[in-house]
C-alpha cells in the first residue's frame, strides 16, 4: 500500500466569510463551522475562536486535536466508518493542512481534559502551543449524559477536520511525502538482508470515556490485528478518550504518529519496516491476556525480529504494556517499550504499576507528577473552573492571581507515550 | 594558590575512636582537626579540599534526642562555613545510617549545600535518605572502607567543582527522578534503541525497571462468623462534597469516614471523587465501588460478626506507589488498633 502525503503548509488562519486557502493562509467561516457541529441535537452552544503560538492564550478543558487532513480524488474519506463510509483507507493521495489543528473545547466530559498554553512554560511542555489552533468551544444540552456528551464533541473536531481538510484538495501541496509498506511476502523479499521490525500499537480501551475507534469500531472489542500503517495517517484510528491529558494519544497524535515516521526513516536502511499490530488496555485479565497472547503470536507469524511497543494512559495499561513485552522476548523478538512515569510529585516513586526483568529497554516521555507554574495568560478560551479537579490539578490549584500549579499530567500531550516529544527523565 | 574546598565530616562515637556501644550515648561535639576515617579522605582531596572539622555524635543519642542532636550537629557544621559535608560511611550500622542519612538531608536542605554518604544496601538510612541526600552503595562493613573512600570523594569533589554528576557514571543510588529535555524525540530515541539492541550492541535504557515489593497474604480467617470486617477503596468513594479535597489523580491523601448506622450507600450522599472512569455508574450506586449494602446484609444475617464502623477511602489514579504504600501502612495501623480482622480492597 503506498500513499503520498501532500503537506500544505498553513501559515495563517483568518476568520470571515470566505473559505478557502489561498497564499498559504486557510480562511474560515465560523458560521458554517457552528452550523455543521450544531447538526447534532446532543450540543447546545458552539463557537469558534483561533489561538496562534506566542499569543497569551490558554486553553482548557482540551479535549481532543485533529488535523484537517482529505483524500484526493477519491471516493473514500479520512476517519472511514466514523463519519465517512467505511471504505480502507491508507492508499493513493492525502493532503494535510499542516501547521494548524482542530481543537475541541469546553465544558468538562470526564477529569482528564487538558490544558494548552500558547506561551510561556506551559506551552513548552505541548505540541500544540505550536500550531495555530482553531477550538470549537462546545457546550452540550444539559440532560444528556457524560458518555453521549463525549461522543458529540468527538463527532464535531472530526466533521470540522474533515470539512476544513477538504479546501486542500485541489491545493498544490508544498511538500509530497510517499509511504510505501507492500504486502507481507514482497515487504520480506524487498530487504531480505535487514532485521524484520513491527510495531506495536496499544489503544487505550479501558471503557467508561477511556475509548479509541478504529474504522468505527471500538477497539476494546477487536483482537488484535494488522494494519498498514499509512492506514492511520488516513485517519483509520480516532481518539475517543478522556485519560490524563498528558500521555492520551489525541487524533492528531495518531495521524502524525511518530513511531511509524521514524521506523519508515530507517526503512530500507536499517531495518525492514513489516506492520503495524494493533492492540488493545483492557480492562479483564482474561482480554488482557487474550490480546497479549495475540500480540505475541502475530509478531512470531509474521517472523518479526525486534518491536516498538508504545503505550497510552498509565497505571492498568502498565500490565498490558509488560504482558506483551515479556510475551514477545519470551519468543525471542527484541523489544523497545515506550511508556511515561508516574514517580510522585518528588519524583523519588517507583514508576510504573508493573515491571519486568525483560524490559530492559524502555524510553520514557517524562515523570507526570512533576509540576509547573503557569503564570496567568490574558485569555482563556473554555474556562478555568475545573482546573483543582481535573487529573493532575489539586486543591488550590488555581492561584488566586490568576496563575495555575498542576502537574505536567494535566498539560495535554506533554509526556506522550508514543515519543512525540523530546522529554525524557532520568535519575539524579 | 587558589584556596581549598572547605570540608565537614560527621562521625560517630566509634569511627572517633571513643568507644564502641557503651558510648553511643556522648553528646555532639566537635574538633577543628581530620579524625579516623577523615584522614583516607583528605589523601584523595589532595590539593583540592580539605577537612576542616569532624562533628562527631554517639549513635543512641543522635536517634534518641532526633530534633535536638540534628539540631546542634547542624550548628557545629555551620560554624565552619563549609563547602560540603561526608557523613559515615554507615556500611550497614543501621543507627549510625539514619544519623548520616537525617544529618546529609538536613544539610543540604538548611544549609544548602551538598552531602555525601555512603551505606550497605539494606541499611535503613537508604530508604529514609535515599531521595535527599547522595548515598553510595558501600559493603557491609567497615572492611569496605578502602573501596568506599576513593567514591565517596571524587563524587564529593565533582559536586564540590560544581560539574555535572549521575548515578550511573559516579556510582550512588539515584535519589529521584527529574524530566529533561533529550536531543531526540522519543519514537527516535526507541528506534535508535531497537536497532542497537538488534545488533547485539550495548544500549541504556531510559528506566532500569524497579524490583517490586511481593507481600505475602496474612493467614486466612477461619471463622468469618466472629471477625471485624472493614472497607477500604481506592475507587474514590467519598462523602458528597468530597470534604477532604482527594484529588481525582495524584493523590495526596486519604479519608477516613464513619459508617455507623449507615445500611447503604446513596447518590444523595455519596460520590466518587475518582478522576480515571466515567462516574456516572459509581454515582448513581456508590454501593457498586464500596459495596456497604451487602455487607451490611452479612452483618445482619450473622455471617460476619461485624463492619468496622469507618471505611477508608482514596484515588488510585496516577497515585504514586510511595504514597499508596505510605496510605496503607497508616491505614492498617488504624485497622490493627481497632481490632479489625479482615479488609474487603476494592478498586476500580
Amino acid at each position: 500500500m503506498k500513499l503520498e502525503l501532500g503537506k500544505i503548509q498553513i501559515q495563517d488562519v483568518v476568520a470571515g466569510a470566505e473559505e478557502k486557502i489561498e497564499a498559504n493562509i486557510l480562511y474560515i467561516n465560523p458560521e458554517t463551522i457552528v452550523d455543521i457541529v450544531l447538526e447534532d441535537d446532543r450540543l447546545a452552544e458552539c463557537s469558534v475562536e483561533i489561538a496562534k503560538p506566542g499569543e497569551s492564550v490558554r486553553i482548557t478543558p482540551v479535549k481532543d486535536v485533529i488535523e484537517p487532513r482529505c483524500k484526493v480524488d477519491s471516493s473514500s474519506g479520512i476517519f472511514p466508518g466514523v463519519i465517512n463510509k467505511v471504505d480502507t483507507v491508507g492508499g493513493g493521495r492525502t493532503h494535510v493542512l499542516k501547521g494548524c489543528g482542530v481543537m475541541t473545547v469546553g465544558k468538562i466530559v470526564g477529569f482528564q481534559e487538558g490544558i494548552v498554553d500558547m506561551k510561556g512554560p506551559g506551552a513548552e511542555l505541548t505540541p500544540f502551543s505550536k500550531l495555530i489552533e482553531i477550538c470549537l468551544v462546545l457546550e452540550p444540552k444539559e440532560e444528556i449524559e457524560p458518555h453521549q456528551y463525549e461522543e458529540a464533541a468527538r463527532f464535531a473536531g472530526l466533521k470540522i477536520a474533515d470539512y476544513l481538510g477538504r479546501l486542500g484538495e485541489s491545493i498544490e501541496p508544498d511538500e509530497i511525502v510517499t509511504y510505501e509498506t507492500l504486502p507481507l511476502q514482497e515487504q520480506l523479499a524487498q530487504f531480505p538482508e535487514l532485521p524484520k521490525v513491527g510495531y506495536i500499537y496499544m489503544l487505550q480501551t479501558q471503557g467508561l470515556l477511556h475509548d479509541t475507534y478504529v474504522y468505527g469500531t471500538d477497539a476494546k472489542h477487536i483482537v488484535p490485528t494488522i494494519l498498514y500503517p499509512t492506514e492511520i495517517m488516513d485517519g483509520a484510528i480516532v481518539s475517543g478518550n478522556c485519560v490524563s491529558a498528558c500521555d492520551k494519544n489525541t487524533t492528531y497524535h495518531h495521524l502524525n504518529n511518530p513511531v511509524i515516521e521514524d521506523l519508515y526513516q530507517k526503512h530500507g536502511k536499517e531495518l525492514n519496516f513489516i506492520a503495524t499490530i494493533i492492540t488493545n488496555e483492557t480492562v479483564y485479565l482474561k482480554d488482557k491476556q487474550r490480546s497479549s497472547d495475540f500480540v505475541a503470536k502475530l509478531s512470531e507469524f509474521l517472523g518479526l525480529d525486534g518491536v516498538i511497543i508504545s503505550q497510552e494512559g498509565f497505571g492498568n495499561p502498565d500490565t498490558d504494556l509488560i504482558m506483551n513485552c515479556k510475551k514477545l522476548e519470551e519468543k525471542g523478538i527484541k523489544t523497545v517499550i515506550v511508556t511515561d512515569e508516574y514517580a510522585g510529585r518528588d519524583g523519588a516513586s517507583q514508576s510504573l504499576a508493573d515491571a519486568d526483568k525483560l524490559a530492559d529497554a524502555v524510553v520514557t516521555g517524562g515523570n507526570a507528577n512533576e509540576t509547573v507554574k503557569l503564570p496567568k495568560l490574558d485569555k482563556v478560551i473554555g474556562q478555568l473552573d475545573y482546573v483543582d479537579v481535573i487529573a493532575g490539578g489539586f486543591d488550590g490549584s488555581l492561584k488566586e492571581d490568576g496563575s495555575i500549579e498542576v502537574e505536567i499530567q494535566a498539560i495535554t500531550g506533554s509526556t506522550n507515550e508514543l515519543g512525540f516529544n523530546q522529554m525524557s527523565a532520568k535519575g539524579v | 594558590m587558589t584556596s581549598k574546598f572547605k570540608v565537614v565530616h560527621y562521625i560517630n562515637q566509634f569511627y572517633a575512636g571513643i568507644g564502641g556501644e557503651e558510648k553511643a550515648d556522648i553528646e555532639p561535639f566537635t574538633k577543628a582537626e581530620v579524625i579516623g576515617p577523615g584522614i583516607a579522605f583528605t589523601n584523595v582531596f589532595g590539593d583540592e579540599a580539605e577537612i576542616v572539622g569532624t562533628v562527631v555524635c554517639g549513635d543512641s543519642y543522635f536517634n534518641e534526642n532526633l530534633e535536638s542532636a540534628e539540631k546542634k550537629v547542624i550548628d557545629f557544621i555551620k560554624s565552619y562555613n563549609p563547602d560540603l559535608v561526608i557523613a559515615g560511611p554507615a556500611f550497614n550500622a543501621g543507627r549510625y545510617g539514619m544519623a548520616c542519612g537525617a544529618v546529609a538531608k538536613a544539610v543540604m536542605e538548611e544549609l544548602n549545600i551538598p552531602a555525601v554518604t555512603g551505606m550497605y544496601e539494606e541499611n535503613p538510612g537508604l530508604d529514609m535518605f535515599k531521595k535527599d541526600a547522595y548515598i553510595v552503595p558501600t559493603k557491609s562493613s567497615a572492611a569496605g572502607m578502602r573501596k568506599a573512600v576513593p567514591v565517596i570523594a571524587r563524587l564529593a569533589l565533582k559536586l564540590l567543582k560544581k560539574e555535572e554528576v549521575s548515578p550511573e557514571a559516579d556510582n550512588y543510588f539515584v535519589r529521584h527522578r527529574v524530566n529533561f529535555q533529550a536531543e531526540q524525540r522519543g519514537s527516535q530515541r526507541a528506534v535508535d534503541m531497537l536497532i542497537k539492541k538488534l545488533k547485539g550492541e550495548e544500549f541504556i535504557t531510559e528506566y532500569p525497571m524497579p524490583e517490586f515489593d511481593n507481600v505475602a497474604p496474612g493467614e486466612a480467617i477461619t471463622d468469618l462468623s466472629k471477625a471485624k470486617i472493614a472497607l477500604v477503596t481506592s475507587g474514590g468513594i467519598v462523602p458528597k462534597g468530597n470534604p477532604d479535597h482527594i484529588e481525582s489523580s495524584s493523590a495526596s491523601k486519604y479519608g477516613q469516614y464513619d459508617i455507623s448506622g449507615i445500611d447503604f450507600l446513596t447518590e444523595a450522599t455519596y460520590e466518587t471523587a475518582h478522576g480515571g472512569y466515567d462516574p456516572v455508574y459509581a454515582n448513581q450506586d456508590p454501593n457498586r465501588v464500596l459495596p456497604l449494602d451487602v455487607v451490611r446484609e452479612m452483618e445482619k444475617e450473622g455471617k460476619i460478626g461485624s463492619l468496622h464502623q469507618f471505611f477508608y477511602s482514596t484515588v488510585g489514579n496516577g497515585t504514586s506507589v510511595a504514597n499508596a504504600k505510605k496510605f496503607a501502612a497508616e491505614i492498617a495501623e488504624k485497622l490493627r488498633a481497632d481490632g479489625v480482622d479482615a479488609v474487603i480492597l476494592t478498586s476500580t
